[in-house]
Formats: structure tokens, sequence, C-alpha cells
């Protein structure tokens, strides 16, 4: 039972990790939406989540046709990363920034993120209520 | 903690916006400002915006700075007035290169950038408080 809860709480912490580190980035765009040469920042939360949650083959790896080759080991543009969004509209300081979509964003990855809480909440309803119940 | 990051980098843009809204309040109260302490009109002043990471270990969490304040490059206003006590030998009045227009303009963007991260710092702030709230009850 108790593993159970704990399997639940570790996925619930690691998708409120994302979520926040989401936030921060959609943050940051927003605060940058004047910013000349900025470029809006997102994370792919459906991948990322699948990298944190260990289900991911991990970076894409070179193949390797000779002993003496480098063992490359693919960073960027793998599951989770940090990804440039495409802008609707550039405006001619080379901002990407689009306000509305950014704060569209910005109040759903609220939403998510208080969602993961009321499931952390429910986790820990149901183990005081086991707890109580053995009494 | 990222989502105390927000709060920084909200904050950093809300005293960017007011430092833009400052230009803007000073550039519209000097708008017709034919004079000033150097002995030329005034010019009019603009912020240019940076993108700056408010924390060592973080360079995503990008928050904003005035990285400077750029006189204004376009032409003065000439005004025809032989009659001014500082017209020119050709009886020509320099006015600032304030363009009022421009400046309400650059006023609204301001304040509506100044509410957007004020929204978002309520928000961060009613997130971490559900956080702290989430073993009570």
């Amino acid at each position: 039972m108790l593993g159970k809860l704990d399997q639940e709480l570790a996925f619930v912490q690691s998708a409120l990790d994302l979520r926040a580190r989401r936030q921060e980035l959609i943050a940051a765009n927003i605060a940058n939406a004047d910013t000349p040469n900025y470029k809006a920042r997102d994370i792919d939360f459906q991948a990322a989540l699948r990298s944190a949650m260990g289900a991911s083959a991990g970076p894409l790896a070179m193949t390797r046709t000779a002993g003496k080759h480098l063992a490359g080991v693919g960073g960027s543009g793998g599951a989770g990363a940090v990804q440039y969004r495409t802008a609707l509209q550039p405006s001619l300081d080379g901002n990407t920034v689009d306000s509305d979509v950014e704060r569209a964003h910005f109040a759903e990855n609220a939403m998510h993120y208080q969602f993961l809480l009321e499931r952390a909440r429910g986790t820990f309803r149901t183990m005081a209520q086991a707890l109580e119940a053995s009494r | 903690m990222s989502m105390l990051n927000v709060f920084q980098i909200s904050a950093s843009a809300l005293s960017a916006q007011s430092m833009r809204l400052n230009a803007v309040a000073s550039n519209l109260a000097n708008a017709d400002s034919a004079t000033s302490s150097t002995g030329e009109a005034y010019k009019a002043k603009q912020v240019v915006f940076e993108a700056v990471p408010v924390t060592k270990n973080d360079p995503l969490a990008q928050g904003v700075r005035v990285k400077e304040v750029v006189d204004d490059k376009s032409p003065p206003r000439m005004v025809y007035d032989p009659s001014h006590p500082l017209a020119d030998s050709k009886g020509y009045v320099t006015y600032p290169n304030v363009d009022a227009v421009e400046e309400m303009v650059n006023m609204i963007s301001a304040s509506r950038s100044y509410q957007t991260n004020a929204e978002v710092m309520s928000t961060a702030k009613d997130l971490m408080q559900r956080t702290l709230a989430l073993l009570q009850s």
C-alpha cells in the first residue's frame, strides 16, 4: 500500500517540479515581452515528464562505425529540452514573445499545477484515512 | 525552487517597465522644453531592455533590466517664431523631438506589461500558498 502511494507521490512530485519549471520559463517570456531579440521558450511537457519518469530511451546516441570514433551523446533536442517557440507574428526588433499566447499558457500551467496539488492532497488524505482505519 | 524565481523575474520586469514609464513621463513633461541646463533643446529619452538571468545556476530564468537610456536620434522639431528669444538667425526655434503620440502608445504598452507581470506575481504567490497548505486539512 505504502509503495503504491509512494509511486503516486513520486509521479506527482516530478510533474509538479516540471510545472514549476515551466511556470518560471513562461514568467520569463512574459517579463521579456518588450526586450529586443528575446526569443520565447517553452518545454514540451509530455516529453519532459516522460523522461523525468525514466520511460524515455534517453538522449539519442551517435552511430560509431570505427573503434576510434568518439562516443557522441546527443544532448540537445532530447526529450524535455527547452525549445524555442515558433512565433506567430514576430516583431521587427527580433522579439518572438506573443503576450496573449504566453498568458494563456501561464494560466493553463497554473491550473495544471493546482490540479496536481489536489492530487497530492488526495493521496495524503487516503494515507491518513488508512492510518485512521487501522486504529 | 523554480517558483521563487518567478517572483524575481516578474519583479525585474516591474522595475524595468516602471523605468520605461519614467522615461515616458519625462518625455511628455519636456515636450516643449526648448532649452535645458546644457542650453540645447531637450532630447527624447528611450530605454533599451536586455534579458539577464536572475540566478547564477539557471541561465534560462531570464529577467529584464534596463541596459541603457538612449537619446532619441530623430531630428528636432523646428518652429518658425522670430520673436522667440531662443530663435536662431533664420528665426527658427528648436523644440524637443518628442512625439506625443508615440509616447502615449509607449505609456499604454508599459502599463499593460506592468499589469501583466503583477498578475503573474499574484498567480505565483497563489500557487506557493496552495503548496504550503498542502499538508493542512
